[in-house]
């Protein structure tokens, strides 16, 4: 598991590579609750997540929660694959923001 | 990055392995040179008349009933050599819901739930929280969180059962008589969800069921144990053109004791001896 963060517009973007389980995704709640709690808005890239369990599923989760309460902006991008498919099983695939870059996601903002 | 296939390849790595497996309880020996193969991604459904060794072969699997010769292996693991510890590990790799459900009475659904969590891991207490909820959600039992095991329905119980079979997302599941006991509606609904924790979280399930309908609405391959042998493996539709009277019976429900010919079971009934 890597995680890596960038700036990038209003957005701070955390890029998750490799496998999210149990033993990893305490690592990522603790960098999102970060950033949430330091005022960002913040985006998950998931482009390079090949298997993520339900433990990073309620972490993106509790990560939603958080911005909405301190009325941040929180979105997915490059959900893929497995991920997709257990994002669509925990029926959560229309309570996220999603989009397929960050890109997408900049170019989305400024037609709405 | 592409989709898990619904179907498992020929090729996906066998993640269960049962080989010349003998199980006895005392000296009574109930199962009998057992060979069971299962692939990642697979689902096997195991059938039998009541008392061919259904339930056995599942606790032999669980590592719960010491066999008396031969050997069985999970994810690569000789389980009849492991110890303890590795034992225990591999245990948290492996959801069970057994034949009686079996929640913990004087809990709470939801902390029935969060169990394996509280025991297995170190996440936080809301990172749990949301889990618990998740598989509530997917079981169709959201907002029975704070409900005793009491004051559910027996479906509901299976359920909740199920929900803490998976909570941990484990890649083996494993099921007694899932639809005992339910509705049809319900038993379907059952099936599909079985359906859908294969396809989304590619988990290896191993289904013990005395329906019939249940068994090919959900099974890729069918084993089918008499008295503690096995009679058949194959696809449900290599189970249906089977010509073998056993297989015929079991596929018409019809006991194995059911008599074929009236004479010899009046006989039978009055202790006469035959041609007398
Ligand atoms: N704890 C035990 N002690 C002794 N004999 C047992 C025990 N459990 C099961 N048996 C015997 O082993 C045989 C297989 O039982 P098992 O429970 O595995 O059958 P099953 O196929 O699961 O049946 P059912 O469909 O009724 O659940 C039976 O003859 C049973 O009487
Ligand atoms: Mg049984």
């Amino acid at each position: 598991m890597h995680i890596e963060v960038a700036v990038e517009g209003p957005y701070t973007v955390i890029r998750l590579a490799g496998e999210v389980d149990m033993h990893y995704s305490p690592r990522v709640r603790d960098e999102i609750l970060k950033y949430l709690n330091g005022r960002c808005n913040v985006l998950v890239d998931l482009s390079g997540v090949d298997y993520m369990d339900s433990s990073g599923i309620a972490t993106l989760v509790e990560g939603l929660q958080l911005a909405r309460s301190m009325d941040l902006r929180f979105g997915l991008v490059g959900v893929h694959g497995p991920v997709r498919q257990v994002l669509e099983l925990a029926r959560l695939d229309h309570v996220f923001a999603i989009h397929d870059s960050v890109e997408d996601r900049l170019r989305s903002d400024r037609h709405n | 990055m592409s989709a898990p296939a619904p179907v498992p390849h020929e090729a996906a790595e066998i993640v269960i392995e049962v080989s010349d497996l003998c199980v006895s309880y005392g000296r009574h020996e109930v199962l009998h040179d057992v060979h069971l193969q299962v692939r990642r991604g697979e689902i096997m459904v195991v059938m039998g008349g009541s008392g061919s060794g259904k339930s056995t072969l599942l606790r032999a699997l669980l590592g719960l009933q010491s066999p008396s010769r031969g050997c069985i292996r999970l994810l690569g693991q000789d389980i009849t050599r492991l110890g303890e510890h590795a034992m225990h590990e591999l245990r948290t790799r492996m959801g069970v819901a057994f034949q009686g459900g079996a929640l913990f009475n004087s809990m709470t659904v939801g902390d029935n739930i969060l169990l394996p969590l509280r025991e297995h891991t170190r996440l936080d207490e809301n990172t749990m929280r949301i889990m618990m909820r998740m598989k509530l959600a997917l079981v169709g039992l959201s907002g029975c969180e704070d409900l005793m095991p009491a004051q559910l329905s027996g479906g509901m119980i299976k359920r909740a059962a199920l929900a803490r079979a998976i909570v941990m997302d484990p890649p083996l599941l494993f099921f007694d008589e899932p639809s005992a006991g339910l509705d049809p509606v319900a038993s379907a609904q059952l099936d599909r969800l079985i359906l859908k924790l294969r396809r989304a979280l590619n988990m290896t399930i191993v289904v013990v069921t005395h329906e019939l309908e249940s068994a090919f609405a959900i099974a890729d391959r069918i084993t089918v144990l008499d008295r503690g042998r096995v009679l058949f493996t194959g696809t449900p539709d290599a189970l249906r053109r089977s010509e073998d009277r056993r297989i015929q019976d079991l596929l018409q429900r019809r006991a194995d004791i059911a008599p074929v010919d009236p004479e010899v079971y009046l006989d039978k009934l009055t202790g006469a001896p035959p041609d007398a």
